[in-house]
C-alpha cells in the first residue's frame, strides 16, 4: 500500500548546471527525510546527477532557451521520476557499452549505464529526449537491466 | 577556490589525498583536473596514488577525469594507484569495469608496496 505517498510533483528548471544541482540536493533530502535507506539514497542521488545533467548538457545543450521538466513521487514503495528535455534526443540502443574493450578507456558515456544498473525501471520515451526510472525500497544493484524497447 | 587535494610525498611516491566527500559538480572536477595534471607534466616517470578515503559519491564525469589522469600518467612512463575506496564507489568501478582500468589496492601502503 503506499498509504505515505506525497503525491505526485513537479518543477521546470532552466539549462543550467546549476539548477540541475539544486533540484538534485533538494530530490535527495526528500529522500532522506522518506525514509529510504542508504543504499537507496545512493542509487538515487547517483540516477537523479546523471539525468539530470544528462538533460541540461546533452538534451538541451546549456540552451538558455530551453527547460527541463520533472515529475516525481514518493510512496511506501518506491521512488519514481520522469525527466523530460527539449532536445532532438537519442537512441539508446545505439548508444556503445562502455564496458567493452574497445570503449572501457573512452571518458564518456557511462551515464546510461549506471542509471540502468542502480534502478529498478529505467525507460526512455521514442525520441529519447524523456527518462523515466523507478527506484523500489530496498533494489538490487549492480546488473545493468534491460529496457523495453531497446 | 578550496583545496581540493592533500599531497603528501612518501619516498618517491606522490600520495593525493582527494578531500571532498562528494565529487559532482563541473567546478569541482574541474579543480582536481587543474590540480592533478601539473603534478603530472613536472614529474616524468611519476609514481602516483590516489587515495579516495574521503570520498562518498561521486558522478561518471569524474570516471572521466580519472581515465584521463591515468592516460597523462602512462605517457609520462609513471603509475597510477587508487585506495581505499568506499565499497559503494567501488560498486561503481566493478559495474562499468573500470576495475579492470585502474590498479585499485585496499590501502596506501598496499598501493606503495605494488610500485616498481
Amino acid at each position: 500500500m503506499d498509504s505515505k505517498s506525497s503525491g505526485r510533483n513537479s518543477v521546470v528548471i532552466g539549462s543550467t548546471k546549476l539548477a540541475a544541482c539544486k533540484v538534485c540536493k533538494e530530490l535527495v533530502e526528500e529522500i532522506k527525510r522518506s525514509g529510504f535507506g542508504d543504499q537507496d539514497i545512493f542509487a538515487i542521488h547517483l540516477a537523479l546527477e546523471e539525468g539530470l545533467v544528462n538533460a541540461v548538457k546533452h538534451g538541451n545543450g546549456f540552451d538558455p532557451d530551453k527547460s527541463v521538466q520533472i515529475k516525481w513521487e514518493i510512496t511506501d514503495s518506491k521512488f519514481d521520476i520522469t525527466i523530460a528535455d527539449e532536445g532532438e534526443g537519442f537512441e539508446p540502443s545505439a548508444l556503445p557499452d562502455p564496458r567493452s574493450d574497445e570503449n572501457l578507456e573512452k571518458t564518456g558515456g557511462r551515464g546510461v549505464l549506471l542509471m540502468r544498473s542502480y534502478m529498478d525501471v529505467v525507460e526512455f520515451n521514442d525520441k529519447g529526449n524523456r527518462i523515466h526510472m523507478v527506484r523500489y525500497r530496498g533494489g538490487q544493484d549492480g546488473a545493468a537491466k534491460p529496457t523495453p524497447g531497446d | 577556490m578550496d583545496p581540493k587535494i592533500l599531497v603528501e610525498y612518501i619516498n618517491n611516491v606522490t600520495v593525493v589525498t582527494l578531500t571532498d566527500e562528494k565529487i559532482l559538480e563541473d567546478v569541482d572536477i574541474k579543480a582536481l583536473e587543474e590540480s592533478l595534471l601539473p603534478l603530472i607534466d613536472q614529474n616524468s616517470g611519476l609514481h602516483m596514488i590516489l587515495n579516495f578515503k574521503d570520498v562518498k559519491f561521486l558522478s561518471s564525469a569524474v570516471l572521466g577525469l580519472l581515465i584521463r589522469v591515468s592516460k597523462k600518467v602512462f605517457e609520462s612512463d609513471g603509475q597510477l594507484r587508487l585506495c581505499s575506496i568506499d565499497p559503494k564507489i567501488a560498486e561503481i568501478f566493478r559495474i562499468t569495469r573500470l576495475d579492470k582500468v585502474f590498479d585499485i589496492c585496499a590501502d596506501v601502503d598496499e598501493a606503495a608496496a605494488s610500485l616498481d
